[in-house]
């Protein structure tokens, strides 16, 4: 039964590959180069009738037309950089899935370095605020720690870092 | 020892303070509509073009049609329901004296386009024949209807998608295009002449 099943869902993966290779049948390069940044750029211009797709994925037409001028363009020999600035010249910065850098997107870029950093920070200020002796440990309970470490042996003594620190895991 | 706690607060209040701008950031989001997008035209000139007429294959139009006064350029066709619907606002904007210029955008068949004009009436004083979109692209029109608000200079002021009715007209378009002819009005008399000769 679930060969079955792996059966059927692996034909139904294959037909979905051919219908979208389908869609692309249609132009042919003269040079495999100007097909692969063909490939690219339909796959990174995005359709502004159907939000949410590249012109390679939607059948509106419109982002037919939009492959058909992205195909003249690079038969052309247009670069891709041109491509793009044609496409955003008409559509906006919205036509392209990599938004260019600047102050209304720069939440895009440094949002997730923000994230990062302020995770990091978070723990690092934990981490330190556990390592730091000055919390738990009330003066007296220095001076009994001072006094266990005072009357350890020399072997004991080299480690007394790491004693310490197990000391004062506990309480917490 | 009271420093500490002010900090511990702080902490503490952050995740409550992310979360209120993050409700604000998306209630906002429900009321805008993410399909109207602004035109990347707006404050640029009108591209060049060459199109036939709608009525007539022999008449050619250029950019230069779209020059010298404040006015719509609505584009349509007639496989599109919404244009169908702003249609009679149009033929009264155009009663009221507003100069709207046509764009049939990638038509069925020229036949149906004049069809549709002969019996719904023709609000353009253009008529623009865009058979495959081309020239629709340079516009970034991503579909029908769409309408740009073009200043005496020839270049796009403002760009409405969807249809446009009275409540877009009195809110959106209307006061926009009487700034525009405001400022064409004003201008010295000669240079109004010379414009409308050219």
């Amino acid at each position: 039964m679930t060969r079955l099943f792996t059966t059927m869902w692996l034909a139904a993966l294959l037909c979905l590959g051919t219908a979208h290779a389908a869609n692309l049948q249609t132009y042919s390069f003269d040079d495999p180069s100007k097909e692969a940044l063909f490939r690219e750029l339909i796959n990174e211009i995005r359709c502004p009738k159907c939000q949410n797709q590249t012109i390679a994925d939607s059948d509106a037409d419109l982002a037919k037309d939009l492959r058909d001028r992205t195909y003249l363009m690079v038969q052309e020999g247009a670069t891709k950089q041109e491509v793009v600035d044609y496409m955003v010249a008409r559509y906006g910065d919205f036509a392209y899935y990599r938004p260019p850098v600047q102050t209304s997107t720069l939440v895009l870029w440094l949002g997730p370095l923000v994230v990062v950093l302020a995770g990091a920070g978070v723990i690092l200020w934990r981490v330190r605020s556990r390592g730091n002796t000055d919390i738990g440990l009330s003066t007296d309970e220095q001076a009994q720690l001072a006094k266990l470490r005072g009357t350890s042996s020399p072997t004991v003594d080299t480690n007394a870092d790491t004693n310490a620190d197990k000391d004062k895991g506990d309480p917490s | 020892m009271a420093q500490r706690s002010k900090l511990k607060w702080i902490i503490l209040a952050f995740p409550l303070l992310l979360f209120l701008w993050l409700t604000i950031f998306l209630l906002r989001g429900l009321f805008s509509d993410p399909t109207e997008l602004s035109s990347a035209l707006v404050g640029k000139p009108v591209p060049a073009f060459e199109l036939p007429d709608v009525y007539n294959p022999e008449k050619m139009h250029t950019e230069a049609v779209l020059k010298g006064r404040p006015m719509l350029l609505n584009v349509w066709a007639t496989w599109c329901p919404t244009c169908q619907a702003e249609h009679a606002y149009l033929n009264k904007l155009a009663d009221e004296g507003v100069y709207i210029v046509g764009l049939n955008y990638k038509d069925d068949s020229r036949a149906k386009a004049v069809n549709w004009l002969n019996t719904l009436g023709d609000p353009y004083q253009v008529n623009l024949f865009d058979e495959r979109g081309m020239v629709a692209i340079d516009f970034g029109v991503y579909g029908a209807p769409e309408t740009f608000l073009i200043n005496m200079n020839g270049e796009v002021v403002y760009r409405h998608v969807g249809d446009v009715n009275e409540r877009v007209w009195k809110n959106v378009l209307g006061p926009k295009y009487e700034a525009a002819m405001a400022e064409y009005l004003n201008q010295p008399m000669e240079a109004q002449t010379a414009a409308a000769g050219g």
